[in-house]
Protein backbone atom coordinates (compact mmCIF):
# COMPACT_ATOMS: atom_id res chain seq x y z
CA UNK A 1 0.00 0.00 0.00
CA UNK A 2 1.35 3.44 -0.81
CA UNK A 3 0.83 6.81 0.76
CA UNK A 4 -1.79 7.65 -1.85
CA UNK A 5 -4.18 5.27 -0.09
CA UNK A 6 -4.58 7.60 2.87
CA UNK A 7 -6.66 10.79 2.91
CA UNK A 8 -4.74 14.05 3.03
CA UNK A 9 -4.84 15.60 6.48
CA UNK A 10 -3.76 19.12 7.43
CA UNK A 11 -3.29 20.28 10.99
CA UNK A 12 -2.07 23.05 13.23
CA UNK A 13 0.32 22.52 16.12
CA UNK A 14 1.26 24.91 18.90
CA UNK A 15 3.57 24.67 21.89
CA UNK A 16 1.55 27.30 23.75
CA UNK A 17 4.05 29.93 22.67
CA UNK A 18 3.64 32.98 24.91
CA UNK A 19 1.93 35.72 22.92
CA UNK A 20 2.84 39.38 23.01
CA UNK A 21 0.60 42.44 22.77
CA UNK A 22 2.21 45.71 21.77
CA UNK A 23 5.61 44.13 22.21
CA UNK A 24 4.97 42.98 25.80
CA UNK A 25 4.38 39.33 26.73
CA UNK A 26 0.88 38.49 27.91
CA UNK A 27 0.33 36.29 30.96
CA UNK A 28 0.57 32.52 30.85
CA UNK A 29 -3.16 32.39 31.58
CA UNK A 30 -3.98 34.65 28.63
CA UNK A 31 -1.69 32.61 26.36
CA UNK A 32 -3.59 29.47 27.30
CA UNK A 33 -6.95 31.12 26.60
CA UNK A 34 -5.54 32.31 23.26
CA UNK A 35 -4.63 28.72 22.38
CA UNK A 36 -8.26 27.70 22.90
CA UNK A 37 -9.30 30.39 20.43
CA UNK A 38 -6.66 29.15 17.95
CA UNK A 39 -8.12 25.65 18.24
CA UNK A 40 -11.64 26.88 17.53
CA UNK A 41 -10.36 28.94 14.61
CA UNK A 42 -8.56 25.88 13.23
CA UNK A 43 -11.91 24.13 12.83
CA UNK A 44 -13.57 27.24 11.37
CA UNK A 45 -10.76 27.53 8.80
CA UNK A 46 -11.58 24.05 7.52
CA UNK A 47 -8.49 22.30 8.86
CA UNK A 48 -8.46 18.75 10.23
CA UNK A 49 -6.33 18.63 13.38
CA UNK A 50 -5.18 20.77 16.28
CA UNK A 51 -2.23 19.61 18.34
CA UNK A 52 -0.60 20.96 21.49
CA UNK A 53 2.98 20.13 22.42
CA UNK A 54 3.82 19.66 26.09
CA UNK A 55 6.30 22.22 27.39
CA UNK A 56 7.20 23.56 30.81
CA UNK A 57 8.91 26.93 30.34
CA UNK A 58 8.15 30.64 30.50
CA UNK A 59 8.27 30.76 26.69
CA UNK A 60 5.90 27.78 26.37
CA UNK A 61 3.70 27.54 29.49
CA UNK A 62 1.87 24.44 28.32
CA UNK A 63 2.26 21.44 30.66
CA UNK A 64 -1.37 20.29 30.60
CA UNK A 65 -2.19 20.04 26.91
CA UNK A 66 -5.04 17.59 27.49
CA UNK A 67 -6.94 20.08 29.68
CA UNK A 68 -6.68 22.75 26.99
CA UNK A 69 -7.67 20.26 24.30
CA UNK A 70 -10.76 19.39 26.36
CA UNK A 71 -11.81 23.04 26.33
CA UNK A 72 -11.37 23.08 22.55
CA UNK A 73 -13.32 19.82 22.25
CA UNK A 74 -16.28 21.48 23.95
CA UNK A 75 -16.33 24.22 21.32
CA UNK A 76 -15.67 22.16 18.18
CA UNK A 77 -17.31 19.18 16.52
CA UNK A 78 -15.12 18.01 13.67
CA UNK A 79 -11.36 18.52 14.09
CA UNK A 80 -9.20 15.89 15.71
CA UNK A 81 -7.32 16.95 18.82
CA UNK A 82 -4.02 15.63 20.04
CA UNK A 83 -0.76 16.07 21.82
CA UNK A 84 2.18 17.18 19.71
CA UNK A 85 4.00 15.73 21.52
CA UNK A 86 3.40 14.07 24.86
CA UNK A 87 6.81 13.64 26.50
CA UNK A 88 6.14 10.03 27.41
CA UNK A 89 9.64 9.47 28.83
CA UNK A 90 8.82 11.64 31.85
CA UNK A 91 5.14 10.75 32.13
CA UNK A 92 3.21 7.68 33.18
CA UNK A 93 1.77 5.67 30.26
CA UNK A 94 -1.28 4.72 32.32
CA UNK A 95 -2.09 8.33 33.12
CA UNK A 96 -1.42 9.45 29.53
CA UNK A 97 -3.86 6.84 28.28
CA UNK A 98 -6.44 7.83 30.89
CA UNK A 99 -6.23 11.51 30.02
CA UNK A 100 -6.45 11.01 26.26
CA UNK A 101 -9.10 8.33 26.55
CA UNK A 102 -11.08 10.86 28.58
CA UNK A 103 -10.47 13.48 25.87
CA UNK A 104 -11.61 10.91 23.33
CA UNK A 105 -14.85 10.45 25.28
CA UNK A 106 -15.46 14.19 25.58
CA UNK A 107 -14.78 14.79 21.89
CA UNK A 108 -16.73 11.81 20.54
CA UNK A 109 -13.69 9.95 19.28
CA UNK A 110 -11.54 12.83 18.06
CA UNK A 111 -8.49 12.32 20.31
CA UNK A 112 -5.03 11.38 19.08
CA UNK A 113 -1.73 11.00 20.90
CA UNK A 114 1.67 11.79 19.45
CA UNK A 115 4.32 10.29 21.68
CA UNK A 116 7.79 11.74 21.86
CA UNK A 117 10.99 10.94 23.61
CA UNK A 118 11.37 14.64 24.27
CA UNK A 119 13.84 16.98 22.63
CA UNK A 120 12.52 19.57 25.07
CA UNK A 121 14.05 18.14 28.14
CA UNK A 122 12.88 20.42 30.90
CA UNK A 123 10.35 17.85 32.15
CA UNK A 124 13.15 15.50 33.27
CA UNK A 125 14.47 17.49 36.26
CA UNK A 126 10.93 18.74 36.94
CA UNK A 127 9.59 15.24 37.51
CA UNK A 128 12.76 13.65 38.85
CA UNK A 129 13.99 11.69 35.84
CA UNK A 130 17.60 11.33 34.72
CA UNK A 131 18.36 12.54 31.20
CA UNK A 132 20.86 9.74 30.88
CA UNK A 133 17.95 7.26 31.12
CA UNK A 134 15.82 8.73 28.36
CA UNK A 135 16.26 5.89 25.89
CA UNK A 136 15.23 3.22 28.37
CA UNK A 137 12.39 5.36 29.68
CA UNK A 138 10.98 5.91 26.21
CA UNK A 139 11.49 2.33 25.09
CA UNK A 140 9.74 0.79 28.09
CA UNK A 141 6.98 3.34 28.36
CA UNK A 142 6.14 3.08 24.67
CA UNK A 143 5.94 -0.68 25.06
CA UNK A 144 3.52 -0.33 27.99
CA UNK A 145 1.48 2.29 26.14
CA UNK A 146 1.19 -0.09 23.18
CA UNK A 147 -0.13 -2.77 25.54
CA UNK A 148 -2.69 -0.39 27.03
CA UNK A 149 -4.08 0.85 23.71
CA UNK A 150 -4.75 -2.72 22.61
CA UNK A 151 -7.64 -2.61 25.11
CA UNK A 152 -8.39 -5.23 27.71
CA UNK A 153 -6.62 -5.94 30.99
CA UNK A 154 -2.87 -5.24 31.02
CA UNK A 155 -0.14 -7.37 32.50
CA UNK A 156 3.26 -5.72 32.30
CA UNK A 157 6.48 -5.34 34.23
CA UNK A 158 9.57 -3.23 33.70
CA UNK A 159 12.12 -1.05 35.43
CA UNK A 160 10.58 2.38 34.95
CA UNK A 161 7.25 1.98 36.74
CA UNK A 162 5.32 -0.37 39.00
CA UNK A 163 4.19 -3.63 37.40
CA UNK A 164 0.59 -4.20 36.32
CA UNK A 165 -1.16 -7.51 36.82
CA UNK A 166 -4.30 -8.12 34.78
CA UNK A 167 -5.21 -4.48 35.33
CA UNK A 168 -8.27 -2.95 33.70
CA UNK A 169 -7.50 0.63 32.66
CA UNK A 170 -10.42 3.02 32.25
CA UNK A 171 -12.10 4.79 30.58
CA UNK A 172 -12.27 2.25 27.74
CA UNK A 173 -12.16 3.56 24.21
CA UNK A 174 -15.75 3.67 22.98
CA UNK A 175 -15.18 2.56 19.39
CA UNK A 176 -12.07 1.41 17.56
CA UNK A 177 -8.70 2.27 19.04
CA UNK A 178 -6.94 5.43 20.11
CA UNK A 179 -4.94 6.86 17.20
CA UNK A 180 -1.25 6.90 18.21
CA UNK A 181 1.76 8.41 16.46
CA UNK A 182 5.41 8.56 17.37
CA UNK A 183 7.20 11.84 16.78
CA UNK A 184 10.68 11.33 15.34
CA UNK A 185 13.34 14.00 15.25
CA UNK A 186 16.16 11.88 13.84
CA UNK A 187 16.47 8.63 15.75
CA UNK A 188 16.20 5.50 13.60
CA UNK A 189 15.29 3.61 16.76
CA UNK A 190 12.15 5.70 17.08
CA UNK A 191 11.24 4.93 13.46
CA UNK A 192 11.65 1.21 14.11
CA UNK A 193 9.76 1.53 17.39
CA UNK A 194 6.79 3.16 15.66
CA UNK A 195 6.70 0.38 13.07
CA UNK A 196 7.05 -2.39 15.62
CA UNK A 197 4.10 -1.15 17.69
CA UNK A 198 1.96 -0.25 14.69
CA UNK A 199 1.98 3.49 15.46
CA UNK A 200 1.97 6.11 12.72
CA UNK A 201 5.10 8.13 12.04
CA UNK A 202 5.28 11.90 12.58
CA UNK A 203 8.51 13.40 11.26
CA UNK A 204 9.44 16.51 13.25
CA UNK A 205 11.48 18.56 10.79
CA UNK A 206 12.63 21.79 12.37
CA UNK A 207 16.14 22.27 10.99
CA UNK A 208 18.00 21.52 7.80
CA UNK A 209 16.62 20.12 4.57
CA UNK A 210 13.26 18.24 4.68
CA UNK A 211 14.54 15.94 1.92
CA UNK A 212 17.09 14.58 4.38
CA UNK A 213 14.20 12.78 6.14
CA UNK A 214 13.08 10.80 3.09
CA UNK A 215 15.20 7.76 4.08
CA UNK A 216 13.35 7.62 7.41
CA UNK A 217 10.06 7.26 5.54
CA UNK A 218 11.58 4.50 3.48
CA UNK A 219 12.89 2.79 6.62
CA UNK A 220 9.44 3.09 8.22
CA UNK A 221 7.64 1.51 5.24
CA UNK A 222 10.12 -1.37 5.08
CA UNK A 223 10.01 -1.86 8.84
CA UNK A 224 6.19 -2.03 8.87
CA UNK A 225 6.47 -4.77 6.27
CA UNK A 226 9.16 -6.58 8.22
CA UNK A 227 7.07 -6.53 11.40
CA UNK A 228 3.97 -7.70 9.50
CA UNK A 229 2.06 -4.49 10.15
CA UNK A 230 -0.49 -2.95 7.82
CA UNK A 231 0.48 0.27 6.05
CA UNK A 232 0.08 3.44 8.10
CA UNK A 233 0.21 7.15 7.30
CA UNK A 234 3.30 9.33 7.64
CA UNK A 235 3.00 12.94 8.79
CA UNK A 236 5.28 15.95 8.83
CA UNK A 237 5.47 18.58 11.55
CA UNK A 238 7.31 21.80 10.68
CA UNK A 239 7.16 25.44 11.75
CA UNK A 240 5.37 27.90 9.51
CA UNK A 241 3.70 31.27 9.21
CA UNK A 242 1.42 32.58 6.46
CA UNK A 243 0.70 36.22 5.60
CA UNK A 244 -0.40 38.19 2.52
CA UNK A 245 3.13 38.41 1.10
CA UNK A 246 6.45 36.64 1.61
CA UNK A 247 7.90 39.88 2.96
CA UNK A 248 5.14 40.36 5.53
CA UNK A 249 5.29 36.74 6.68
CA UNK A 250 9.04 36.92 7.16
CA UNK A 251 8.87 40.29 8.91
CA UNK A 252 6.30 38.93 11.40
CA UNK A 253 8.11 35.65 11.97
CA UNK A 254 11.82 36.49 11.94
CA UNK A 255 12.23 38.59 15.12
CA UNK A 256 10.36 36.04 17.24
CA UNK A 257 12.20 33.14 15.62
CA UNK A 258 15.58 34.84 16.09
CA UNK A 259 14.90 35.58 19.75
CA UNK A 260 13.66 32.14 20.74
CA UNK A 261 16.38 30.24 18.87
CA UNK A 262 18.98 32.51 20.47
CA UNK A 263 17.51 31.84 23.92
CA UNK A 264 17.25 28.08 23.37
CA UNK A 265 20.64 27.84 21.65
CA UNK A 266 22.86 27.01 24.62
CA UNK A 267 20.70 24.11 25.81
CA UNK A 268 19.67 22.78 22.40
CA UNK A 269 22.84 23.32 20.39
CA UNK A 270 21.36 25.91 18.03
CA UNK A 271 23.81 28.53 16.79
CA UNK A 272 22.60 32.16 16.97
CA UNK A 273 20.56 32.55 13.76
CA UNK A 274 21.76 35.10 11.23
CA UNK A 275 19.60 36.64 8.50
CA UNK A 276 21.51 34.49 5.98
CA UNK A 277 20.71 31.35 7.94
CA UNK A 278 17.05 32.37 8.11
CA UNK A 279 16.97 32.94 4.34
CA UNK A 280 18.12 29.36 3.80
CA UNK A 281 15.65 27.94 6.31
CA UNK A 282 12.66 29.70 4.70
CA UNK A 283 13.98 29.03 1.18
CA UNK A 284 13.03 26.06 -1.01
CA UNK A 285 15.47 23.67 0.73
CA UNK A 286 14.75 24.70 4.31
CA UNK A 287 12.22 23.39 6.86
CA UNK A 288 10.35 26.64 7.61
CA UNK A 289 7.06 27.21 5.77
CA UNK A 290 7.01 30.99 6.01
CA UNK A 291 5.56 33.11 3.24
CA UNK A 292 2.57 33.94 1.09
CA UNK A 293 -0.15 31.29 0.64
CA UNK A 294 1.19 30.36 -2.80
CA UNK A 295 4.81 30.02 -1.61
CA UNK A 296 3.84 27.94 1.42
CA UNK A 297 1.45 25.74 -0.59
CA UNK A 298 4.12 25.12 -3.23
CA UNK A 299 6.62 24.05 -0.61
CA UNK A 300 4.19 21.75 1.22
CA UNK A 301 3.12 20.16 -2.06
CA UNK A 302 6.75 19.66 -2.98
CA UNK A 303 7.81 17.88 0.19
CA UNK A 304 4.78 15.72 1.05
CA UNK A 305 5.47 13.34 -1.87
CA UNK A 306 9.24 13.42 -1.25
CA UNK A 307 8.59 12.32 2.34
CA UNK A 308 5.82 9.90 1.38
CA UNK A 309 3.56 11.89 3.73
CA UNK A 310 -0.20 12.33 3.62
CA UNK A 311 -0.40 14.60 6.63
CA UNK A 312 1.14 18.01 7.27
CA UNK A 313 0.95 19.76 10.64
CA UNK A 314 2.13 23.35 10.64
CA UNK A 315 3.52 24.49 13.95
CA UNK A 316 2.18 28.03 14.17
CA UNK A 317 3.37 30.94 16.30
CA UNK A 318 6.59 31.67 18.12
CA UNK A 319 6.99 33.21 21.57
CA UNK A 320 6.49 36.95 21.20
CA UNK A 321 4.19 36.88 18.17
CA UNK A 322 0.79 38.53 18.44
CA UNK A 323 -2.49 36.66 18.58
CA UNK A 324 -3.92 38.57 15.56
CA UNK A 325 -0.92 37.58 13.39
CA UNK A 326 -1.25 33.94 14.47
CA UNK A 327 -5.01 33.93 13.88
CA UNK A 328 -4.56 35.41 10.43
CA UNK A 329 -1.93 32.77 9.67
CA UNK A 330 -4.25 29.91 10.69
CA UNK A 331 -7.08 31.36 8.65
CA UNK A 332 -4.97 31.77 5.50
CA UNK A 333 -3.42 28.32 5.97
CA UNK A 334 -6.88 26.74 6.16
CA UNK A 335 -8.70 28.74 3.51
CA UNK A 336 -5.95 29.39 0.94
CA UNK A 337 -2.87 27.22 1.47
CA UNK A 338 -4.54 23.85 2.00
CA UNK A 339 -6.97 24.08 -0.96
CA UNK A 340 -3.99 25.01 -3.13
CA UNK A 341 -1.90 22.10 -1.79
CA UNK A 342 -4.77 19.71 -2.55
CA UNK A 343 -4.97 21.15 -6.04
CA UNK A 344 -1.21 20.80 -6.62
CA UNK A 345 -1.09 17.27 -5.24
CA UNK A 346 -4.23 16.29 -7.16
CA UNK A 347 -2.63 17.55 -10.35
CA UNK A 348 0.51 15.59 -9.56
CA UNK A 349 -1.48 12.38 -9.02
CA UNK A 350 -3.60 12.94 -12.13
CA UNK A 351 -0.55 13.84 -14.20
CA UNK B 1 27.16 13.26 -24.58
CA UNK B 2 29.79 14.87 -26.81
CA UNK B 3 33.48 14.06 -26.90
CA UNK B 4 34.51 16.74 -24.40
CA UNK B 5 31.83 15.68 -21.94
CA UNK B 6 32.90 12.06 -22.24
CA UNK B 7 36.52 13.07 -21.66
CA UNK B 8 35.51 15.13 -18.61
CA UNK B 9 33.45 12.29 -17.25
CA UNK B 10 36.36 9.90 -17.64
CA UNK B 11 38.72 12.28 -15.90
CA UNK B 12 36.30 12.91 -13.08
CA UNK B 13 35.74 9.20 -12.78
CA UNK B 14 39.45 8.54 -12.45
CA UNK B 15 39.82 11.35 -9.93
CA UNK B 16 36.98 9.83 -7.97
CA UNK B 17 38.81 6.53 -8.19
CA UNK B 18 42.03 8.00 -6.81
CA UNK B 19 40.20 9.54 -3.89
CA UNK B 20 38.44 6.34 -3.00
CA UNK B 21 39.50 5.13 0.41
CA UNK B 22 39.91 1.61 1.62
CA UNK B 23 40.00 1.94 5.38
CA UNK B 24 38.17 -0.55 7.53
CA UNK B 25 35.86 1.45 9.75
CA UNK B 26 33.79 0.36 12.74
CA UNK B 27 31.03 2.76 13.75
CA UNK B 28 29.83 2.07 17.29
CA UNK B 29 26.33 3.46 17.65
CA UNK B 30 23.27 3.46 15.39
CA UNK B 31 21.28 6.40 16.77
CA UNK B 32 21.15 9.88 15.26
CA UNK B 33 24.75 10.25 14.14
CA UNK B 34 26.06 6.72 13.55
CA UNK B 35 24.09 6.18 10.31
CA UNK B 36 25.35 9.48 8.87
CA UNK B 37 29.01 8.66 9.52
CA UNK B 38 28.52 5.14 8.17
CA UNK B 39 26.84 6.40 5.02
CA UNK B 40 29.51 9.02 4.27
CA UNK B 41 32.32 6.57 5.08
CA UNK B 42 30.88 3.84 2.84
CA UNK B 43 30.30 6.37 0.08
CA UNK B 44 34.01 7.26 0.26
CA UNK B 45 34.83 3.63 -0.53
CA UNK B 46 35.72 2.43 2.97
CA UNK B 47 34.65 -0.91 4.32
CA UNK B 48 32.17 0.05 7.04
CA UNK B 49 30.60 -1.98 9.84
CA UNK B 50 28.01 -0.56 12.25
CA UNK B 51 27.61 -2.12 15.68
CA UNK B 52 25.78 -1.55 18.95
CA UNK B 53 25.88 -3.39 22.26
CA UNK B 54 23.14 -5.67 20.95
CA UNK B 55 22.34 -8.16 18.19
CA UNK B 56 23.15 -6.76 14.72
CA UNK B 57 19.80 -8.12 13.48
CA UNK B 58 18.10 -5.26 15.36
CA UNK B 59 19.79 -2.61 13.23
CA UNK B 60 20.29 -4.49 9.98
CA UNK B 61 17.36 -2.84 8.21
CA UNK B 62 18.20 0.68 9.36
CA UNK B 63 21.85 0.28 8.33
CA UNK B 64 20.78 -1.04 4.93
CA UNK B 65 18.34 1.84 4.33
CA UNK B 66 20.16 4.74 6.00
CA UNK B 67 23.78 3.76 5.30
CA UNK B 68 23.90 1.98 1.93
CA UNK B 69 27.13 0.07 1.51
CA UNK B 70 27.70 -0.42 5.25
CA UNK B 71 26.84 -3.60 7.14
CA UNK B 72 25.60 -4.42 10.64
CA UNK B 73 27.89 -6.65 12.73
CA UNK B 74 28.53 -7.66 16.31
CA UNK B 75 30.72 -5.03 17.98
CA UNK B 76 33.58 -7.40 18.68
CA UNK B 77 33.77 -8.50 15.02
CA UNK B 78 33.43 -4.98 13.67
CA UNK B 79 36.22 -3.67 15.89
CA UNK B 80 38.57 -6.63 15.42
CA UNK B 81 39.02 -5.81 11.74
CA UNK B 82 38.95 -2.03 12.02
CA UNK B 83 41.63 0.54 11.23
CA UNK B 84 39.41 3.20 12.82
CA UNK B 85 36.75 2.87 15.49
CA UNK B 86 34.24 5.74 15.64
CA UNK B 87 32.47 6.24 18.96
CA UNK B 88 29.06 7.44 17.80
CA UNK B 89 27.29 6.99 21.11
CA UNK B 90 26.03 9.54 23.61
CA UNK B 91 28.70 10.24 26.21
CA UNK B 92 26.68 8.66 29.03
CA UNK B 93 26.93 5.37 27.15
CA UNK B 94 30.70 5.60 26.83
CA UNK B 95 31.39 4.04 30.21
CA UNK B 96 29.48 0.94 29.13
CA UNK B 97 32.02 0.28 26.38
CA UNK B 98 34.63 -2.27 27.49
CA UNK B 99 38.07 -0.67 27.32
CA UNK B 100 39.49 -3.97 26.07
CA UNK B 101 37.13 -3.86 23.07
CA UNK B 102 39.05 -0.97 21.51
CA UNK B 103 42.54 -1.72 22.87
CA UNK B 104 45.26 -1.10 20.26
CA UNK B 105 42.84 0.80 18.00
CA UNK B 106 42.66 4.31 16.61
CA UNK B 107 39.51 5.65 18.27
CA UNK B 108 37.60 8.68 17.01
CA UNK B 109 35.92 10.48 19.89
CA UNK B 110 32.98 12.39 18.45
CA UNK B 111 31.14 12.57 21.77
CA UNK B 112 30.32 15.73 23.68
CA UNK B 113 29.91 16.52 27.34
CA UNK B 114 26.77 18.58 27.18
CA UNK B 115 25.02 18.58 30.56
CA UNK B 116 21.99 20.59 29.38
CA UNK B 117 21.19 17.92 26.81
CA UNK B 118 22.47 14.66 28.25
CA UNK B 119 22.60 15.36 31.98
CA UNK B 120 25.55 15.69 34.35
CA UNK B 121 28.26 13.04 34.43
CA UNK B 122 30.62 13.20 37.40
CA UNK B 123 33.64 11.89 35.47
CA UNK B 124 33.35 14.63 32.89
CA UNK B 125 32.25 17.47 35.14
CA UNK B 126 35.62 19.21 35.28
CA UNK B 127 37.17 22.23 33.63
CA UNK B 128 40.88 21.42 33.87
CA UNK B 129 41.04 18.95 30.95
CA UNK B 130 39.06 18.38 27.76
CA UNK B 131 36.39 15.66 27.60
CA UNK B 132 38.58 13.78 25.10
CA UNK B 133 41.40 13.64 27.62
CA UNK B 134 39.00 12.03 30.07
CA UNK B 135 38.07 9.55 27.33
CA UNK B 136 41.75 8.89 26.55
CA UNK B 137 42.59 8.26 30.20
CA UNK B 138 39.94 5.59 30.33
CA UNK B 139 41.30 4.03 27.10
CA UNK B 140 45.07 3.93 27.77
CA UNK B 141 45.64 1.22 25.17
CA UNK B 142 43.83 3.11 22.40
CA UNK B 143 44.97 6.10 20.38
CA UNK B 144 42.20 8.67 20.77
CA UNK B 145 41.55 11.42 18.21
CA UNK B 146 38.91 14.09 18.69
CA UNK B 147 36.88 15.19 15.66
CA UNK B 148 33.39 15.09 14.06
CA UNK B 149 31.85 16.26 17.34
CA UNK B 150 31.34 19.92 16.65
CA UNK B 151 28.80 19.74 13.84
CA UNK B 152 25.35 18.24 14.35
CA UNK B 153 24.48 15.03 12.57
CA UNK B 154 22.29 16.78 10.03
CA UNK B 155 25.00 19.34 9.40
CA UNK B 156 27.51 16.54 8.74
CA UNK B 157 24.95 14.99 6.41
CA UNK B 158 24.21 18.18 4.48
CA UNK B 159 27.61 19.87 4.44
CA UNK B 160 29.68 17.01 3.02
CA UNK B 161 31.35 18.17 -0.23
CA UNK B 162 34.05 16.82 -2.55
CA UNK B 163 37.59 18.16 -2.15
CA UNK B 164 38.07 21.50 -3.87
CA UNK B 165 34.39 22.48 -3.69
CA UNK B 166 34.27 26.16 -2.67
CA UNK B 167 31.46 25.37 -0.21
CA UNK B 168 33.43 22.62 1.54
CA UNK B 169 33.52 23.01 5.32
CA UNK B 170 36.31 22.20 7.79
CA UNK B 171 36.46 19.93 10.80
CA UNK B 172 39.00 20.24 13.59
CA UNK B 173 41.11 17.17 14.36
CA UNK B 174 43.01 16.91 17.67
CA UNK B 175 45.11 14.06 18.98
CA UNK B 176 48.33 13.23 20.81
CA UNK B 177 49.46 10.43 18.45
CA UNK B 178 50.70 11.82 15.11
CA UNK B 179 50.16 8.62 13.15
CA UNK B 180 46.62 8.26 14.49
CA UNK B 181 45.85 11.89 13.66
CA UNK B 182 47.12 11.28 10.13
CA UNK B 183 44.88 8.31 9.46
CA UNK B 184 41.85 10.09 10.97
CA UNK B 185 42.58 13.24 8.95
CA UNK B 186 42.57 11.17 5.77
CA UNK B 187 39.32 9.55 6.86
CA UNK B 188 37.67 12.93 7.60
CA UNK B 189 38.71 14.28 4.19
CA UNK B 190 37.04 11.26 2.61
CA UNK B 191 33.84 12.04 4.49
CA UNK B 192 33.73 15.35 2.63
CA UNK B 193 35.45 17.88 4.88
CA UNK B 194 38.71 19.81 5.01
CA UNK B 195 40.84 19.18 8.06
CA UNK B 196 42.24 21.74 10.47
CA UNK B 197 44.83 20.15 12.74
CA UNK B 198 44.39 21.50 16.23
CA UNK B 199 47.36 19.92 18.03
CA UNK B 200 47.03 17.56 20.98
CA UNK B 201 43.89 16.29 22.69
CA UNK B 202 44.04 19.20 25.13
CA UNK B 203 43.20 21.46 22.18
CA UNK B 204 40.03 19.41 21.71
CA UNK B 205 38.60 21.83 24.25
CA UNK B 206 38.18 24.33 21.39
CA UNK B 207 35.80 21.92 19.65
CA UNK B 208 33.51 21.47 22.68
CA UNK B 209 29.93 22.73 23.11
CA UNK B 210 30.87 26.10 24.59
CA UNK B 211 33.70 26.64 22.08
CA UNK B 212 33.93 28.93 19.04
CA UNK B 213 33.10 26.39 16.29
CA UNK B 214 30.43 24.23 17.90
CA UNK B 215 27.36 23.96 15.67
CA UNK B 216 28.90 26.33 13.10
CA UNK B 217 29.74 24.97 9.63
CA UNK B 218 32.76 27.03 8.57
CA UNK B 219 35.17 26.88 5.65
CA UNK B 220 38.81 26.21 6.44
CA UNK B 221 39.87 29.88 6.64
CA UNK B 222 36.91 30.96 8.80
CA UNK B 223 37.40 27.93 11.00
CA UNK B 224 41.08 28.72 11.55
CA UNK B 225 40.20 32.33 12.33
CA UNK B 226 37.51 31.30 14.83
CA UNK B 227 39.76 28.94 16.78
CA UNK B 228 42.78 31.26 16.40
CA UNK B 229 40.88 34.17 17.91
CA UNK B 230 40.16 32.11 21.00
CA UNK B 231 43.59 30.48 21.16
CA UNK B 232 45.20 33.92 21.33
Amino acid sequence: MTAASFPLVFGVDTFGDTNAENGRPVSHAQTIRNVVEQGVLTEQAGLDFFGIGEHHTDDFPMPAADVVLAAIAARTSRIHLGSAVTVLSSDDPVRVFQRYSTLNALSNGRAEVILGRGSSIESFPLFGFELADYEQLFEEKTELFAEIVKGGPVTWSGKTRAALDDQDIVPHIEAGTLKVWIGVGGSPYSVLRAARHGFSLMLAIIGGSPARFAPYSSLYRQALEKFGREALPIGVHSPGHVAETDEQARAEFWPAYRDIITRLGPSRGFPVPTPGFFEREVGPDGPLYVGSPEAVATKIARYMPVLDATRFDMKIGMPGMSQPAISKSIEMYGTQVVPRVRELLGAAVAG
Amino acid sequence: MNGVQVQNAVEMGSLEQERRQSLRVAVLGAGHVGPVIARLAAHAGNSVAVATSRDPDEIELSVQVLSPGAGARWAVDAVADADIVVLAVPLHRFEQIETSLVAGKVVVDMMNYWPEVNGRLATFDRRDISSSEVVARRLPQSRVVKTLNHLGYHQLDEESRPAGDPERKALGVAGDDAAAVQVVATFVEGLGFDVVRMGGLAAGRLLEPDGPVFGRPLGRADFARAVGAVAR
